[in-house]
């Protein structure tokens, strides 16, 4: 079960979820203090630590468009948050399945701040509404990613595979 | 068998296959592979990777890897500048060659620098930890951006991972553009039209006589802002002309190959825009899809008008403004920055007197550099001011401050308002 802390509507950028600002700001331990920084109370409640770990964001269409900065990604990672859009942006999806960070694509998904949810693998439950509403997969080519447990694991058999080899 | 689109051509190539289908799952080959400043980034995930590893952390191909400081030059601040000195280190260890540090001879926006340095090559697959590096196909390159992360995959491995085969918008264009009308405009109506989402995971080709007579300087804004309407690349057939800018203005020898579409190839759908009728475009805050004609929001009243970026920071741009602008004043209402998008286009300009006729008028000429387009530093805007800009996004908070409104719009159109300090029509 999540708990919905934050709720955002379509083309969510990546200068909203970490503004450019702090993009001098690089390493992953380091940028969930600047995530959605503009937005106060979600900020601070990030910085605190109030925002409880596998807490949800909850948003429309095209969330993470924009830039390419993985910050975007490794500062919703960090506070270990899962995000339910109608839809994300490639780049995005591909930095959040790279670092690990949870995405569930869900067209119809209806969400208050409060709401509690559970996932399944195919379908999303409002379990304060009792909304069900259903899940897409994430393509083929994330979905391996994902299940290697990020890409840094993933490339990094590959490369001892392929250079022991060439050795 | 059906024909292939260009980015199936490529991809096949990069991956060593007769032909590839849309959805399939390929890594192609990388022929060039770009960072700026997040290079720190990209360093420390490519260490990561070979943490635990026996293996020395060494780069797949250093010749194919360019490096361009321009997100925050000079450095603003000393965090900035320790990862500045921290991916010289790393390019001197790596023997990276395209290198391009904070220099007046060779510095500039990663974008242009990469057109005018002769690193892009129609029919080859270029990677780029930005999301812009989308401007590379108007040489006819499958240029895309990828985040930090897979970028250390690239740097150790040389191939994409896990690519599927993105399907294509084909755009054609036709007619002739109207005096003070140009790709800026035809590409703001264009995302208007698809919107910011609508070619996310697809890439977009463009054709049309319209783009046949387009000259390099304006694919590269029609590329550079295919990723606003989400598009994975956009795209522009290799033909004379781009060999003409590869050999004349980038100075490349050798044999080049320009990959074509298939007669069959398929396509997801197909946009007409006709050029002839296309008025001066805006894009409205806070997205870059509210687009109206300049005449639906004429006489809005503006604070700063920025010049510049990997989308509109060219000789050609700067040249437009510069007409405008000569021997007349920048309204005392508003203040004008102009950022050259590369040393060359700053010479340039400065030789053919366009940066004086600018700076005559008041506008302050800056370094080149992304400066105020991404909010870092150079050119903040106010509690409650209004930008016009020739950049590329006008996100809430995208030049630094989410109390402020920013426009997007051609250099035509800015420079136009710069006289009057409200947004103005160029035509009259
Ligand atoms: S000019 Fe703006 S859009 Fe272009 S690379 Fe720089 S920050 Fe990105």
């Amino acid at each position: 079960m999540s708990r919905v802390v934050l709720v955002l509507g379509d083309d969510v950028s990546t200068d909203a979820i970490f503004p450019g600002r702090f993009m001098a700001t690089v390493l992953p331990a380091e940028t969930p203090q600047f995530a959605f920084a503009d937005l106060a109370d979600f900020n601070k409640g990030v910085r605190d630590k109030t925002i409880t770990p596998g807490s949800a964001i909850v948003a429309g269409h095209n969330f993470g468009c924009g830039s390419s900065r993985e910050q975007a990604a490794s500062c919703l990672k960090g506070p270990d948050l899962t995000i339910v859009a109608r839809g994300f942006a490639r780049i995005f999806l591909q930095n959040a399945s790279n670092l690990g960070l949870r995405t569930i694509i869900c067209p119809e998904i209806e969400a208050s701040e409060g709401d509690e949810i559970e996932a399944t693998a195919d379908e999303i439950v409002n379990v304060t509404t009792g909304r069900r509403c259903r899940v897409l997969p994430l393509p083929s080519a994330r979905q391996a990613i994902v299940d290697a447990g990020g890409l840094v694991a993933y490339a990094r058999e590959l490369l001892i595979a392929e250079r022991t080899v060439t050795l | 068998m059906s024909g292939m689109t260009i980015t199936q051509k490529i991809l096949a190539r990069a991956t060593g296959r007769a032909s590839v289908a849309v959805g399939d799952i390929v890594e192609p080959a990388v022929d060039l592979a770009m960072s700026h400043e997040n290079a720190a980034l990209v360093m420390n995930q490519f260490e990561e990777i070979f943490k635990g590893t026996s293996l020395t952390p060494t780069v797949w191909d250093p010749s194919k890897i360019a490096i361009v400081f321009d997100h925050r030059v000079p450095a603003e601040s000393s965090k900035t500048a320790t990862n500045q000195k921290k991916v010289r280190e790393f390019v001197r260890a790596q023997r990276i060659a395209r290198f391009h540090d904070v220099r007046g001879d060779e510095g500039g926006i990663c974008h242009q620098v990469l057109a005018e340095s002769g690193y892009d090559r129609p029919g080859s697959v270029i990677v780029g930890t930005d999301s812009h590096t989308t401007t590379h196909g108007a040489l006819g390159a499958f240029a895309f951006g990828i985040g930090a992360t897979e970028m250390a995959a690239v740097w150790a491995l040389g191939r994409v991972l896990n690519v599927e085969v993105p399907a294509t918008i084909k755009v054609v264009v036709s007619g002739d553009l109207a005096p003070w009308v140009g790709p800026k405009d035809i590409i703001l109506s264009l995302i208007g039209r698809l919107t910011a989402e609508g070619a996310n995971f697809r890439v977009i080709e463009f054709h049309g006589d319209t783009i046949e007579w387009m000259n390099t300087s304006g694919r590269l804004v029609l590329c550079n802002m295919a990723v606003e309407a989400g598009a994975t690349s956009g795209i522009v057939p290799a033909d004379d002309e781009t060999v003409r800018f590869l050999r004349s203005e980038a100075a490349v020898t050798g044999e080049l190959d320009l990959v074509c579409a298939d007669p069959g190839a398929e396509y997801e759908e197909v946009v007409e825009i006709n050029a002839a009728t296309l008025a001066p475009q805006v894009a409205c805050p806070h997205s870059v899809d509210h687009v109206q004609p300049v005449t639906a929001v004429e006489g809005r009243r503006i604070h700063q008008i920025v010049i510049g970026s990997c989308t509109n920071g060219r000789l050609d741009d700067l040249e437009t403004a510069a007409r405008i602008l000569r021997g007349r004043r920048v309204s005392r209402d508003v203040r004008m920055l102009v950022f050259p998008a590369s040393w060359r286009v700053y010479r340039e300009a400065m030789e053919r007197g366009y940066l004086a006729d600018l700076v005559e008028a008041g506008a302050v000429v800056m370094n080149p550099g992304c400066g105020c387009c991404l909010g870092i530093h150079q050119g903040a805007l106010g509690d409650g001011e209004v930008a016009l800009s020739t950049t590329n996004r006008n996100f809430k908070g995208r030049m630094g401050n989410p109390n402020a409104e920013v426009y997007l719009c051609s250099p035509a159109v800015a420079a136009a308002s710069a006289l009057t300090g409200t947004i103005s029509d160029p035509r009259y």
